[in-house]
């Protein structure tokens, strides 16, 4: 997967392949499905019938075939783009499918007895089944652990190659089909029948082979085909005018008009702009089962997430000595380095590093040292050398251990630490109470700039953690989140939600564990972890398969990015027709009327060339945007106002202004090579 | 141009919008059920039609009740053209109406449409008049701006089954809107010298002792709903160019004022009841900014004047006055025919048919946008509501979230339905015109050849189609393909696509009402306003180009060239 990441846009596999598409997907009865290239495919049969005709009729043929030709290629340009958006997909899918070799389960035929198993041919395997997996065995579907601990190498699903544990029972009993396992071995309850495993699942997705139009996309659909049909009443009355003032309009040049002023652009390249959105969640490591989901997270307006890892780092750390009055700071850093040599916690490093840091203290582990472990009846750690004892832990443990009285000083400092949402440790030397440690949740650097992003495009973010009110408000103000959910229960997240639903507003939310499934599956969009469990995997609309809870941020500016895309186009697409007009309809008109002339503003040659050129610019323009489909417009986080007035400029007035100097241009180089002028 | 006829135009819209705002909160009110000065007069009638106030109707429901409402009105107004031969007050014993006349009258009466095909001082009695074109206009006039209110419901909370009652709508916009309003308007024109009597005909001698015929009646009460209710429809045939209905450049105004004043209150309306006036504004900035441009575009070709009169040396000093009266002036006439075509009131004070071929494209091409600027009462503003719904979705997609209005997510259902409308319109006036251009009957209707010639069909299918009711000219309408095609057309482009939108209406009132953030697509707003224009102009403007390139526009090349027809 990771090797994913670096598939080019224009990799000459993709393009072979794709260009060979292209031409299957001419078929009518599959084009039908996009209602503004099927009108183009039979318009362009059309003309070539005329020409054909033309040409055994001996009258001149040049104009129809030349016409036609090109309105093949705007058809083939638009089959090729969504060819191209799909043959990225394919590739991704081909490295996935290595993965999902055929192997043979150990299937169990007593799950307490591990030495009597079956060899069966994974695809047999029903949901039900129990297996044995031992070490270097691939697993051979997905599938809950019931016993046994394993460090299991995922890099198939996710790209990364160090191995996890998954073990039964907790958060981490999920296994996926086609990982392997590299130590120890696991009793695996299968959960999905074959051909329908989640490796299978994504396959299909990113693949498009699942693909199913998603609501935004229906309706964009509706009104690109009831503009197609509005264009299409006009050009077919146009006749009846025509013939009233006196002009036969040829085929090719009524064909010319419709197709210009159809939205062809936006009609050839709105599903691979729906096949490049996934795309891109995909390169991200995240698969959505359904592209609702893509869509659904451009609108969430409020994003739940956990605290620890999203917002903070996973573990406190040491930011600050509290002396006692008579200590100074260095002996009471000192001490606590000492206090931690044999602390290989994140806190314990923690203190060592500020101690280092602050006071270049770095303590040798002396060669008598005993060292005290933490333990849940002392609740406090340490070492002993010496005569020396070292000793820190929590307030009331280490107070209690040295049955001496805290000074008020200590006590003051205690209490300002729990109130910024820190946790006081208490240090302890030789029996004589030295000071307070801070280890503080530290928030993530750049996170606050972030979620005030999220804020400027009218997102709210809501942490959710299990501390007290004090510490969660605490950290909340630091990090700069709207709202918080102290000590809260999956009931809690799943009220919220509803909540927030309640008012309207789509909600996004990630979670691991199984008692996070009903919040997932509440949520609008529901992102489970790869290292989570089956429920949770099951119950949300998406996958992280790095598990990095922070993604969520991202996915929501994927989604946004996907509509954008998809709107900057349509845009783009029937800004265009104003020009096109200038072009074909004093060309068209001025047999009748020469005065007409005069609305040939761009002064194109001869009236074969202007037609001709507005429909060359209409084919090359798919072409030349595809990049931008298979990329996306880029995503801004300025709000809404800011971003419609940028938007609209580039691809509103973008698309008025730049076919007059494309259609020009064309015109001039049809004239170079004294083509129809 | 004249700074005096520019100064003229910008008064108009001072007045105009000025006016709108008390008035479009007046409207929310009653819209609301808050406004009670006639209760008695109010409830009598709900009693006397056995009507629950109490009842909310689903957009079913009321859909049903308007059109039940508007098939009854029709057969009853067919039935009195064609027997009002036998029917009272007929003192000039008009005969009835011919079957395919009845039909063309009744149903551009029942539209709000007031197409005439029909001569009014010959085909017509005063009791005809009366008791069957005034009442429509009246009723139909209502019931457009009920399906507004319905419409503007659905915007006002989330998740509502029901979007009012059309009986007790009808009734209110009638008794505390139009009626009211009307009686004050008449009074007014009757003070500056309009008619308003049961009398008969007065003969009178003329000076060089022939004897001529004088047709009055009670012109300043229908003068009063023709404009006001955006209908169109002149007690006489020379519409508000006859000095009865339209008396002098003081009058000429005041009707001005009228037929525009309603619809441009609307959308204030509507702020009102969402309740972010901001909302309102736009629509009606967006409206009053196509209305003006219209406008002064045609004051502008009007004053050019005629280059061939020019050329011959004959030409006014100050423009073309081919077709305008003389107590009204170039701008005041280009003000009101632009207004009465913006507004869908079809009515006339000048002949467009004598315009220039610009200054008549663009009373033609507003008619073509869909009546949005501000156009017909309550039908311009659910119209320019759908206009609105579909620059939110192209363009709100750029924001990167799926569209929504005003906290209603827009989708597939609502752009099938808008796009329904689009097509009825457009199919209407380009297949109407097209046809009718290759058929001998067609041609016959026309007087002028060549461009000219189209661009009076097409101003009469567009007319037609979009329930304006104005004419050319220049055009013999009572045949049978035009009786029954533009009949067709005007029963089609009212209710084929009101009927969809009240389905709109129905389907977003549904919806949940999402809240506003930074993230939600501004509605308001320079940036709005000028996509609202653009898309207004693209998606209902750009598919009548090429036939409209081969009218007005080829008339105007031509006429600069020195070809006339």
């Amino acid at each position: 997967m990771a090797s994913a990441d670096t598939i080019s846009l224009f990799d000459a596999r993709i393009f072979r392949r794709a260009a060979l598409d292209a031409v299957t997907k001419l078929n009518p009865v599959t084009l039908a499905r996009n209602p503004v290239i099927f009108v183009t495919e039979v318009v362009a049969a059309l003309v070539t019938a005329t020409g054909i005709e033309a040409i055994i009729t001996r009258h001149p043929a040049g104009f129809p075939i030349t016409i036609a030709a090109w309105l093949w290629l705007t058809v083939i340009f638009a089959t090729f783009a969504e060819a191209v958006a799909e043959g990225r997909g394919r590739a991704r899918a081909e490295s996935l499918r290595r993965a999902r070799s055929d192997t043979m389960a150990k299937l169990l035929l007593d799950p307490r007895d591990k030495v009597l198993f079956k060899p069966t041919p994974a695809s047999d395997l029903r949901r039900g089944d129990i297996v044995l997996v031992e070490t270097g065995d691939l697993l051979p579907s997905d599938g809950e652990i019931i016993e046994g601990i394993a460090s299991v190498n995922e890099s198939a699903v996710t790209g990364e190659s160090a191995p996890v544990v998954r073990e039964a029972g907790g958060d981490r009993s999920a296994v996926t089909g086609g990982t392997q396992v590299v130590s120890d071995w696991l009793v695996v309850r299968i959960t999905a029948d074959a051909g329908s495993t989640f490796l299978d699942r994504m396959i299909a997705l990113v693949e498009g082979a699942e693909r199913r139009k998603t609501p935004n996309e229906i309706a964009l659909n509706i009104l690109l085909a009831g503009l197609t049909i509005v264009f299409l009443i006009a050009v077919v009355t146009l006749v009846g005018f025509g013939q009233y003032s006196g002009t036969k309009f040829s085929i090719p040049v009524l064909a010319a008009l419709l197709v210009c002023l159809i939205p062809t652009t936006i009609g050839g390249l709105l599903s691979a702009i729906g096949i490049a959105g996934m795309d891109r969640l995909v390169r991200f490591n995240v698969v959505a089962t359904s592209g609702r989901a893509v869509e659904a997270a451009g609108d969430v307006d409020a994003l739940l997430l956990d605290k620890t890892g999203t917002i903070t780092f996973g573990n406190r750390m040491a930011s600050g000595f509290y002396p006692v009055p008579g200590v100074n700071e260095r002996d009471l850093a000192e001490a606590c380095a000492y206090a931690s040599l044999g602390d290989e916690t994140p806190e314990g490093r923690s203190i060592l590093a500020l101690a280092r840091d602050r006071f270049q203290l770095t303590p040798e582990r002396p060669a008598d040292a005993t060292i005290i472990p933490f333990s849940a009846n002392t609740r406090m750690s340490g070492v002993d050398f010496g005569a020396k004892s070292f000793r820190k832990g929590a307030v009331d443990s280490v107070l209690a251990s040295l049955s001496t009285k805290a000074d008020y000083d200590f006590t003051e400092s205690v209490a300002r630490i729990a109130r910024a949402g820190s946790t006081p440790l208490a240090v302890a030397a030789n029996g004589r109470l030295l000071g307070a440690i801070e280890l503080k949740d530290i928030v993530k650097p750049g996170i606050k700039e972030r979620f005030a992003a999220l804020r400027a495009m009218g997102i709210r973010t809501v942490m959710v953690t299990g501390d007290n009110r004090i510490t969660a408000a605490a950290i909340a103000a630091e990090a700069g989140v709207d709202d918080y959910i102290a000590q809260a229960t999956p009931q809690d997240k799943l009220d919220y939600i509803r909540k927030m639903q309640a008012e309207g507003r789509l909600v996004a939310m990630c979670g691991d564990g199984t008692n996070d499934a009903p919040a997932l599956a509440q949520a609008d969009v529901g992102v489970a972890m790869q290292t989570g469990t089956q429920a949770a995997r099951e119950a949300g609309n998406m996958v992280d398969l790095d598990s990095d809870p922070t993604k969520l941020i991202e996915i929501v500016e994927i989604g946004k990015q996907l509509l954008i895309t998809r709107g900057a186009l349509t845009t783009f697409s029937i800004a265009n027709d104003i020009s096109k007009y200038f072009a074909i309809l004093p060309a068209i008109f001025v047999a009748t009327y020469p005065q007409l002339a005069a609305l040939n503003i761009m002064h194109l040659r001869t009236p074969e060339s202007a037609i001709l050129s507005a429909v060359i610019f209409n084919a090359l323009i798919i072409v030349a945007l595809v990049p931008l489909a298979l990329r996306g417009v880029k995503f801004r986080a300025i709000g809404a106002a800011a971003l419609l007035k940028r938007n609209l400029l580039i691809y509103g007035l973008g698309g008025i202004i730049a076919p007059f100097a494309g259609i020009k241009l064309i015109d001039m180089g049809l004239s170079l090579f004294h083509i129809f002028s | 141009m004249t700074m005096q006829g520019l100064l003229y135009i910008a008064l108009l819209f001072v007045l105009v919008l000025g006016a709108a705002f008390p008035l479009g909160r007046y409207m929310a009110a009653i819209f609301e059920g808050r406004v009670t000065w006639l209760r008695p007069v109010e409830t009598g009638f709900y009693r006397l039609a056995g009507v629950d106030e109490k009842r909310q109707m689903p957009w079913q429901g009321y859909a049903i009740a308007l059109l039940l409402l508007s098939v009854i009105h029709f057969g009853l107004l067919y039935a009195i053209l064609r027997l009002q031969y036998y029917l009272p007050w007929n003192p000039l014993h008009i005969v009835g109406m011919s079957p395919r006349l009845a039909f063309n009258t009744a149903a551009s009466f029942a539209t709000n449409t007031n197409w005439q095909a029909y001569v009014p001082e010959g085909q017509i009695s005063n009791g005809a008049q009366v008791f069957g074109l005034v009442v429509h206009m009246f009723v139909s006039a209502a019931a457009g701006i009920a399906a507004a209110a319905a419409v503007m419901r659905a915007f006002t909370a989330g998740s509502l089954k029901t979007i009012g009652n059309f009986y007790v709508d009808l009734t209110r916009i009638s008794l505390y809107l139009l009626i009211p309003a009307s009686l004050i308007a008449a009074t007014l024109l009757v003070i500056a010298g309009a008619p308003q009597t049961f009398a008969e005909a007065v003969n009178v001698h003329t000076l060089n002792a022939g004897a001529q015929t004088i047709a009055i009646g009670p012109v300043a009460f229908q003068e009063a709903i023709k404009e006001l209710g955006t209908n169109g429809g002149g007690f006489f045939n020379a519409n508000s160019a006859h000095p009865f209905e339209n008396p002098n450049a003081w009058t000429n105004l005041f009707e001005n004022f009228l037929l525009l004043v309603i619809g441009f209150a609307l959308p204030i309306t509507f702020g009102h009841m969402v309740k972010d006036k901001a909302q309102g504004r736009a629509l009606m900035a967006a409206m009053a900014i196509i209305l003006a441009l219209g406008c002064v575009g045609t004051y502008a070709a009007e004053a050019a004047g005629n280059p061939m009169h020019i050329a011959a040396g004959v030409a006014a000093h100050d423009g073309n006055w081919e077709g305008k009266e003389m107590r009204f002036g170039i701008a005041s006439s280009a003000a009101f025919n632009v207004s009465a075509t913006g507004t869908s009131t079809g009515a006339v004070d000048s002949f467009t048919d004598s315009y220039t071929p610009l200054g008549g494209a663009i009373p033609m091409f507003l008619m073509q946008l869909g009546e949005v600027t501000p156009g017909g009462v309550g039908s311009g503003f659910y119209t320019i509501i759908v206009f609105a719904l579909l620059s939110v979705f192209v363009a709100g997609l750029m924001v990167g979230r799926t569209p929504e209005y005003l906290g209603k997510k827009v989708q597939a259902k609502e752009i099938k339905l808008a796009m329904l409308g689009v097509l009825i319109l457009t199919l209407f006036i380009l297949a109407g015109a097209g046809f009718s251009l290759v058929t001998a009957s067609g041609t016959g209707s026309l007087e002028n050849a060549g461009p000219h010639g189209l661009s009076e069909m097409l101003y009469a299918w567009s007319s037609a189609t979009e329930n304006n009711g104005s004419a050319f000219a220049g055009l013999s309408a009572d045949t049978p393909l035009l009786d029954y095609g533009l009949g067709a057309a005007m029963l089609f482009g009212r209710f084929a696509f009101m009927i969809p939108i009240l389905a709109i209406a129905g389907s977003l009132a549904a919806k949940p009402k999402l809240p506003a953030s930074a993230g939600t697509f501004p509605t308001t707003g320079p940036l709005f306003i000028g996509l609202l224009i653009g898309v207004i102009i693209i998606l209902g403007g750009l598919q009548f180009m090429p036939a409209d390139t081969l009218g007005p526009v080829a008339e105007h090349f031509l006429l600069h060239s020195g070809k006339t027809f």
